[in-house]
């Protein structure tokens, strides 16, 4: 018998172990360790975030799902590892600590023959001073966020409708942020809900990112074949902003957010202040902060984790300049490599690299986007890392499956106001993720695979695809026929 | 910056000078964008076009 153990039930983790359990024989143990009760899909936050959904819409309770699949849940959060046991046992464990109210605060270790770590990010709004919920911005990053946020929106909304007029500020909250795709996704639902509400004359709406052009979206941005012209996602981004009216402030660090005001530096211009009444900016991201420890105690957190707190797997993180970036530097097998039962996945894996170009302000203080690695790309890289890990429980040495966000592709649907007679989407596709110069000196890109379009067909996908994924997560039938 | 460049536009929050150089669509492009029949074909040409690319990297190996 042997026990695999996963680290979070996000996106990546959730898929790790509802395959992991469909492809292990029922001898072996599958177990999650999750600090949250519940499953989040997390790309309909958005819609949460501007009152058409309630929280409970985009959420799924784990604990009855795990219980009908025999996967063992355990709400609890990890703290440490032990990857080579300790002086009493030689098992590999890893350290949790419950957050189960009926056990809240207890600790205790668990032994693994492979362990998944998918604990995604830490929201790191302690790097900007005044950022976050309870503070002085508003975040979609949990359910519980969005719910807040939505909240103040809606408490906007009628003022204005008394003819008072108010400032908006969506983006980015510092320079090393990722996930400029949902804050992009934010503000246009925003504005497409200041309309229907017929209140948008009253709005004043900024969107501040760290992208060096708008629709640079952390992935050096994108090309695509419209109109007789391989025109970049900057020149859709610009017009979307134009034709709805969104201001736009580029190369962006929030150095901090007070009541009513943030202070931005950008790269080209120093300086600057942005004020708003409802701010919602994302914050930067970081690991969770677990350690690592050796078999006599020693702290071996640098051999398993990068300075930033993501597990480090088979890449070379040797610094390179931007021109020496190459597709082969991205990880293939998510495998630690001082301990081969040990992988990481989703968010949780240290990158080698950003894919947008590294900029940096003449202090050398960092703005540009931190690469993504979320949605699609995130529940795929679980998939490959739950067949490895099967079949090396059946024999084999090495890791049997690939997923490099190098050789993958990916699809997203961007909403940009929710309706659905005159709601739009941003359909998109890039192949591959990480541009690859070589095989495609132009742009990076494979133009027969990578498109987009704004339309209602989009918007009707992201219904689609919120519902399907929604039943994916409840492992209902036939739920592993739905892709990643 | 000239007066002209910095005015705000029709929508009322953007400067001129951000909205005067952004490619902007027509009439007829912003009507196909919710025309139901030809957003029905859309919908069936994403799906395919979409089913297409994610499909090789779901093989994995």
């Amino acid at each position: 018998m042997s026990r695999v153990l996963v680290l979070g039930a996000g996106i990546s983790g959730h898929t790790a172990a509802a395959f992991l359990r469909k492809w292990l024989p029922e001898r072996d143990e599958v177990v999650v360790i999750s600090p949250q009760p519940e499953y989040n899909w997390i790309p309909s936050n958005i819609w949460v975030g501007v009152g058409l959904l309630r929280k409970e819409q985009v959420l799924v309770s784990l604990a009855p799902i795990y219980q009908r699949h025999q996967i063992e849940f355990k709400q609890a959060r990890a703290v440490a590892l032990f990857p080579e046991g300790d002086e009493g046992n030689p098992e590999s464990t890893v350290e949790i600590e419950w957050t189960l109210d009926a056990k809240r605060g207890q600790r205790e270790k668990i032994a693994y023959d492979f362990l998944i770590n998918a604990t995604g990010p830490k929201l790191n709004f302690d790097a900007t001073t005044g950022l976050g919920p309870g503070k002085n911005s508003l975040s979609v990053c949990t359910a519980d966020h969005a719910e807040e946020t939505s909240r103040v929106f809606l408490e906007m909304v009628e003022p204005m409708k008394r003819g008072e007029k108010k400032r908006f500020l969506v983006g980015v909250g510092h320079g090393g942020c990722t996930c400029e795709g949902a804050a992009l996704e934010y503000v246009v639902n925003l504005e497409f809900e200041l309309r229907a509400r017929k209140v948008r004359d009253k709005a004043e709406i900024t969107f501040v990112t760290n992208e060096y052009e708008l629709g640079d979206l952390g992935i050096d941005g994108v090309h695509i074949r419209r109109g007789g012209y391989v025109t970049p996602s900057k020149i859709f981004t610009e017009s979307l902003f134009a034709e709805r009216g969104i201001r736009s402030i580029t190369k962006a660090h929030v150095r901090g957010v007070e009541p009513n005001v943030a202070h931005l530096e950008t790269l080209d211009q120093g300086n600057s202040e942005a004020p708003f009444d409802m701010a919602m900016l994302l914050p930067p991201f970081t690991g969770v902060g677990l350690k690592a420890f050796g078999r006599k105690g020693d702290d071996i957190t640098g051999a398993v984790f990068a300075p930033s707190g993501f597990m480090k797997v088979d890449v070379d993180y040797a610094k390179k300049p931007y021109a020496e970036w190459k597709p082969r530097d991205w990880p293939r097998h998510y495998q630690s490599p001082a301990y081969p039962n040990l992988f990481a996945a989703g968010i949780a894996f240290a990158p080698p690299h950003p894919i947008s170009q590294l900029r940096t302000n003449a202090d050398g203080f960092m703005i540009s986007p931190a690469p993504p690695r979320t949605g699609m790309p995130s529940a795929m890289i679980g998939k490959a890392v739950a067949h490895s890990i099967v079949d090396m429980l059946g024999g084999s040495n090495v890791p049997t499956h690939a997923a490099s966000m190098a050789e993958m592709g990916a699809a997203c649907v961007a909403s940009a106001g929710a309706n659905p007679f005159t709601g739009t989407a941003a359909s998109i596709t890039v192949f591959p993720i990480v541009p690859d110069y070589e095989r495609y000196p132009e742009t990076g890109r494979d133009m027969n695979y990578t498109f987009g379009e704004i339309g209602l067909a989009g918007h009707w996908i992201k219904i689609l695809l919120h519902h399907m994924f929604l039943y994916k997560a409840r492992l209902r039938p036939g739920w592993a026929l739905i892709p990643e | 910056m000239s007066a002209l460049l910095t005015q705000p536009n029709a929508k009322g929050s953007i400067p001129k000078s951000e909205w005067l150089y952004a490619t902007k669509p027509t009439r007829w492009t912003l009507f196909l964008r919710t025309f139901l029949p030809w957003q029905a074909w859309r919908f069936v040409w994403i799906n395919a076009k979409m089913i297409k690319i994610i499909g090789p990297g779901h093989s994995g190996r």
